[in-house]
């Protein structure tokens, strides 16, 4: 039997905290609090471990390991004192997935309606991935997606059918 | 099927990953309102065929409201804009007006 | 004359592979084919010319054409849940042990009882039916309706489901060329040189289109192009994949068959291509069209350019003595490859005055006779062809001498395929020199900037002779559209139009006298071009016809629409990945599994799994309701409440906008403390409801239905960004964060007392209605004092991650307590015992808060909020509106849901009056007797009263209007 398109790999043990601010006033002291750079529209930073991401105008998603949630939380509440924003701990509300290896981009081309294959890292592009939403980057050998924690078993499965060995999207 | 530019994260969307809102630049009728004003507000729509001002959600998305202007027979886009917007934008009326040079704007500037 | 052995030609056949032999089955014969064949031809190969009955009267019929648009050859293919109606003969590959059905005949293909409708057809005209069936009336519903229903429908629907796998796929390109002939290879390389991403599709498994068999060198030509365009990385070519229809704003749907009638390989049958583009290049060719002449739908009657194809592609002769009939130069090539294989073709019938040219030149220097001027009177033979009567092609059908033949290779020119260029509003303009519509390049269809995203190139555009460089000079053209001009009725009266439809000259000429001017309208009454070719051979001819009938020119009548898709897809394809567990996304809270391992009884609430009861043992679903009740009632339950919608609210202006999307008073809610409140739509419906808890200064905690969360934070979202973008507030649904678990029963803080934790529940510490934060065996928890069943209940929210283990402590905790698991019909049950609305029972859309009593939860003090303005209008404040109380069933039985209370008389309609009905209604096992709630006009007044509810069995049953509120009316049990 062939192998599979791409390995999909559930990930577990990432925190998530979302943050909603506006960016022009607070981006620097979210920035300072979360020891990364503000990343451009629809953009991400990182520092190997942590990752910054654009969800919105006035909304940004630290992506970090689980253990330091309670530490960044309590770090960008300092940040923000005596500023309008909301910090919100969402590490539990998701599901995270790995589709790795060398046809990876046909998987999420079968999901999510995007260019996969054109797809420029450090971008993360939030749309759905046939009836659920996700949010998608390049990650590795492939891309990282990560989606609602009620549909992990939905997104498993479907990335898995995408996935069906020799069914490369490559003319034939 | 639709494709939208967002212009609150400049993505590209399908239809698919937005939600329809109606008639944009609808002025809200309160409490002291009379019948007719509410009615107006709440039920009263323009409809055109041709150019036309509507509300979509980037709901697979950033989750903000944009406005775009669309002529509802040929399903041209003349642009999308930010909500926070009391009419269509000057470059939004000058893309129309390109396009459509008889039509003209039903609203007075401030 | 009969259809005579050898079939399989000793040479040629550029698709073929005759080292390698496919069987296959027939109708339970066991037959062999090539690689490389496709049905047609292998069935033709065995001598099988009858391939099928036509719909309305069953005449035998053979496969008329070579491609997608042959409307005859059709079978049933497969077995099981593989078998598939409607498989067009001539687009299906042959594979190894294929199995083929006919269609539409009982008992056999041969002997078929249904073509008694043959000998009925004068007396089934256009419109037989509707003109029929009228009368009487009551007639059609059980007489004429069943037996029409049963003769319907072309193939039969498989019966079993579908085991294979489909799939699609996003795609974007800068350019999309449809159609791999010589045309479309020749726009994609100017594209491709152009730049951007070009994909080329090819409908076929063969690139070239009819460019090899048409014209010397043509392969060479097609073979340097695919060399070329292969060599370019901007370039995608694909194979077995149909453009079937183009919509808005470039987007392109296509059908790649990649295993069709091959299971065996693992991948997906077929693929969905979602194909978003800047432009589209069509180069979809022509077809060739019929022509009308007597008897032309007897098996063997061919167009010209299928008979040369079975001949060079597939090494397969239709016939050995081949008549072709013509009104232009290209059916000549048909004559001259039939000739070059061997077969005879006593002559070529050309309905125009002369045949100068290139072609008709070779036709005579190879010995061929050309009768110009001529036309075919009658085809002679019933299941095949037998001959051909020959006429004048100005005259009446008078014969001037008979031909024998087996096979008539007929052509009407030809037929752009527009429908790609017109589905999405390209339009068309009649070509009187070449007679054909092609796409208007001035009206192509438009993108999404506005210009035209469309181009039309070679035979789809009209131009036939696109094979640059490899022309021949060809004469024009002819349009024949009845053939003898002057044939009389007898003759059209069998001069088919709709092949597989049976409508034939003479059904669009009653049409067009029955003042049916309109193409659409004949289109309808007719049942022209509504067979499974959708018209592809009979379009142009019947619309001529038409023109003729009215006297109009054709451009005044004009085409029906196109529609996609161009050719018939599956429905598992259009479905793709979304069929069995992938159907659609199904949301699991985190303890799904436990309930899955505790005999659960699903419901479905939205895409959500929630536990609706536990049945144990021999119980049925509404024993294990009455016991989860009683359990709750008498000791403790949990109830799995993760799904409830909980969205943050919080900011400086966070108070005033709760106090807009509320009802009631939010801002005034002291932290700490937990209000139900109402949200009400623009228009004053109510929309939502749910326990508001204050958990700071800033931030208010809003839970939501379960239906209602995300609905509910983009009505928030909506609000903040296009009409008070000015308020400093910022939302977050997080409702998947939190695990929720209701604790209730009048043991539950005995229960939670015995888990260890920092909150402090006693009802001095956490009394009804206020919340606290802590947390329970060490996992961090915020803990709400709410009560949706009236008693001592908590409901605990804590991370999801450890909504699990909590649920599992819980239970086992409270092993000796009775701990049940109760599912949401106990809860449901349980608040209409206590006459607590339930949003979708009670609401409809149409209600507001004071249809259902709920003044209490809108505040008089507050100047505005969403809802208000609408609620005050004339209608909303009208005494007689319907209102909720309490219904009590007369005779012990429950009344069923949604049953309406008559009043006296009769409305305009003529229809029973009706004065409230039934919104809630159950067993109260608590009560032991039947409980309901129900809106009924004046309601709340008239307590004590009986109404009438008339059920469809003709009793009537009978209920008392008491108060909701059935049980522990005062409250007590709230506290323990």
């Amino acid at each position: 039997m062939a192998n599979p398109l791409a390995t999909i790999t559930r990930q577990t043990g990432l925190g998530m905290i979302t943050i909603r601010a506006d960016l022009d006033r607070a981006g620097d002291a979210i920035a300072e609090g979360v020891g990364l750079a503000i990343p451009d529209t629809a953009g991400m930073t990182g520092d190997g471990t942590r990752i910054l991401a654009w969800m919105s105008p006035d909304e940004l998603m630290l992506m970090l390991p689980a253990a330091e949630t309670p530490g960044a939380m309590t770090a960008l509440e300092q940040a923000l004192t005596g500023e309008h924003g909301l910090i919100v701990d969402m590490s539990d509300a998701r599901a995270v997935f790995d589709v790795t290896g060398p046809d990876a981009a046909d998987v999420i081309s079968k999901l999510v309606p995007v260019d996969a294959a054109a797809m420029p890292t450090g971008h993360l592009r939030r749309s759905r991935a046939a009836q659920t939403a996700i949010a998608v980057w390049r990650h590795g050998d492939g891309f990282r997606l990560f989606g609602f924690r009620s549909t992990a078993d939905y997104l498993e499965l479907i990335l898995q059918n995408a996935a069906i060995a020799g069914s490369q999207l490559a003319p034939r | 099927m639709l494709t939208l530019t967002c212009p609150y994260c400049g993505i590209t969307a399908e239809e698919t990953e937005l939600h329809p809102g109606g008639e944009a630049h609808l002025t809200r009728v309160g409490p002291t309102g009379t019948d007719e004003e509410f009615e107006a507000y709440m039920f009263a729509r323009k409809n055109p065929k041709g150019v036309n001002f509507e509300r979509w959600r980037h709901a697979y998305g950033c989750g903000k409201w944009f406005l775009a202007a669309r002529c509802t027979a040929t399903l041209q886009v003349f642009g999308t804009y930010k909500s926070q917007n009391a009419h269509p934008p000057a470059d939004i009326v000058a893309a129309i007006r390109k396009s459509r040079p008889d039509w003209n704007p039903d609203w007075t500037a401030e | 004359m009969t259809h005579m052995p050898p079939f399989r030609l000793p040479a040629g056949g550029r698709l073929i592979d005759r080292a390698l032999q496919v069987p296959f089955r027939f109708d339970g014969r066991h037959l062999r084919g090539l690689t490389g064949d496709t049905l047609a031809s292998a069935l033709l190969a065995n001598g099988q010319m009858l391939m099928g009955r036509s719909f309305k009267y069953h005449r035998p019929r053979g496969p008329l054409a070579s491609g997608a648009e042959e409307p005859n050859a059709l079978f049933g293919l497969g077995q099981g849940g593989r078998f598939e109606p409607n498989q067009r003969a001539t687009t299906t590959a042959l594979t190894n042990g294929m199995i083929l059905r006919s269609q539409n005949c009982w008992p056999s293909l041969e002997a078929d009882i249904g073509s008694v409708n043959n000998w009925l057809s004068p007396f089934l005209p256009a419109g037989f039916y509707y003109k029929t069936f009228i009368h009487p009336r009551p007639f059609w519903k059980h007489v004429f309706e069943p037996v029409i229903r049963h003769s319907a429908g072309l193939g039969r629907a498989p019966t079993d489901p579908d085991p294979d796998r489909y799939e699609q796929a996003y795609s974007f390109a800068d350019t999309v060329v449809v159609g791999g002939g010589i045309a479309g290879l020749t726009a994609a390389r100017d594209a491709a040189d152009a730049g951007g991403q070009v994909l080329v599709l090819e409908q076929t498994a063969h690139w070239g289109g009819r460019t090899p068999n048409d014209h010397d060198g043509g392969q060479m030509a097609i073979d340097a192009l695919l060399a070329d365009l292969r060599a370019r990385d901007n370039v995608t070519m694909r194979r077995n994949t149909m453009a079937t229809g183009l919509y808005d704003h470039g987007y392109l749907i296509a059908r790649e068959a990649l295993a069709d009638h091959d299971p065996n390989q693992g991948i997906p049958r077929q693929r969905l291509w979602r194909i978003r583009t800047g432009q589209v290049i069509t180069a979809t060719g022509a077809l060739e069209r019929p022509l009308s002449f007597a008897c032309n739908d007897v098996p063997g009657v061919m167009l010209a350019s299928s008979v040369r194809d079975f001949i060079a592609d597939f090494g397969v002769a239709p016939g050995q003595r081949i008549v072709v009939v013509t009104n232009n130069d290209d059916a000549y090539r048909t004559a001259l490859t039939a000739v070059a294989a061997g077969l005879d073709v006593p002559a070529i019938i050309d309905a125009r005055p002369q045949a100068i040219g290139d072609l008709p030149d070779a036709a005579r220097r190879a010995g061929i006779t050309v009768l110009t001027g001529s036309g075919i009177a009658k085809v002679k033979g019933s299941r095949n062809v037998e001959g051909v009567v020959i006429c004048d092609q100005s005259g009446d059908g008078t014969p001037t001498q008979t031909i024998e033949c087996d096979v008539v290779a007929m052509s009407g020119g030809w037929s752009p395929v527009v429908h790609l260029y017109s589905h999405c509003g390209g339009k068309l303009v009649w070509d009187d020199a070449q007679a054909m519509f092609r796409p208007d390049p001035d009206r192509p269809p438009l993108g999404a900037d506005g210009t035209g995203n469309v181009t039309v190139v070679g035979a789809a555009n009209g131009d036939l002779r696109c094979a640059t460089g490899l022309e021949q000079t060809e004469g024009a053209t002819q349009p024949v559209w009845v053939m003898p001009a002057n044939a009389p009725y007898k003759l059209r009266a069998k001069m088919w139009l709709d092949f597989q439809n049976d409508v034939k000259v003479t059904d669009v000429e009653l049409a067009a006298r029955e003042g049916y001017a309109s193409v659409e309208h004949t289109k309808r009454y007719t049942t022209l071009g509504m067979a499974t070719d959708q018209g592809k051979l009979s379009n142009i001819n019947g619309l001529a016809v038409l023109s003729n009938a009215l006297n109009q020119p054709i451009q005044a009548t004009g085409t029906t629409t196109f529609r996609p898709p161009y050719t018939p897809l599956t429905l598992a394809t259009i479905a793709a990945e979304a069929k069995g567990d992938a159907f659609q996304p199904l949301r699991k809270t985190p303890m799904h599994d436990w309930h899955e391992n505790h005999g659960v009884s699903w419901e479905p609430v939205g895409h959500w799994r929630r536990a609706y009861c536990y049945p144990r043992g021999a119980e049925d679903r509404h024993a294990a309701v009455n016991r989860e009740i009683m359990a709750v009632r008498n000791a403790v339950g949990t109830l799995d409440a993760s799904t409830l919608g909980k969205i943050i609210v919080k900011g400086p202006d966070a108070g005033r906008f709760m106090d807009m999307l509320y009802t009631n008073m939010m801002s005034t809610l002291p932290v700490g403390k937990c209000r139900y409140g109402l949200m009400c739509s623009e228009n004053g419906f109510l929309m939502d409801d749910g326990v508001v808890a204050r958990l700071s200064d800033d931030t208010w905690l809003c839970h939501t239905t379960t239906g209602g969360a995300d609905h509910i934070h983009g009505h928030m979202e909506d609000w903040l960004q296009c009409e008070w973008w000015d308020w400093q507030v910022y939302t977050a649904n997080v409702t998947e964060q939190y695990a929720q678990i209701a604790v209730a029963g009048p043991k539950a803080r005995e229960l939670l007392d015995r888990m260890s934790g920092s909150i402090d529940l006693s009802q001095d510490a956490l009394p009804f209605m206020t919340w606290a934060q802590g947390d329970i065996t060490g996992i961090p928890a915020r803990v709400f004092r709410i009560s949706f069943s009236g008693e001592l209940s908590y409901e605990i929210a804590v991370p999801a991650n450890r909504g699990l283990e909590l649920w599992e402590q819980l239970h086992h905790a409270g092993h000796d307590l009775n701990i049940t698991p109760y599912g949401t019909e106990a809860m449901h049950i349980m608040r209409a015992e206590k006459g607590f609305i339930m949003i979708g029972d009670e609401t409809d859309g149409t209600i507001i808060p004071q249809d259902l009593g709920l003044d209490w939860a809108i505040s008089k003090k507050k100047t505005d909020y969403i809802g208000k303005r609408a609620q005050s209008r004339s209608h909303m404040t009208d005494g007689n509106r319907w209102k909720l109380v309490g219904l009590e069933s007369l005779n012990g039985d429950v009344i069923p849901d949604g049953a309406y209370a008559v009043d006296q008389g009769l409305n305009p309609n003529g229809q029973r009056r009706v004065q409230g009905r039934v919104t809630s209604s159950y067993h109260s096992p608590t009560l032991d007797r039947p409980i309901a709630m129900g809106l009924v006009k004046h309601g709340p007044g008239r307590m004590g009263q009986v109404l009438d509810f008339p059920m469809p069995s003709g009793e009537v049953m009978q209920a008392r209007i008491v108060d909701p509120v059935f049980f522990d009316k005062e409250g007590g049990r709230l506290n323990g």
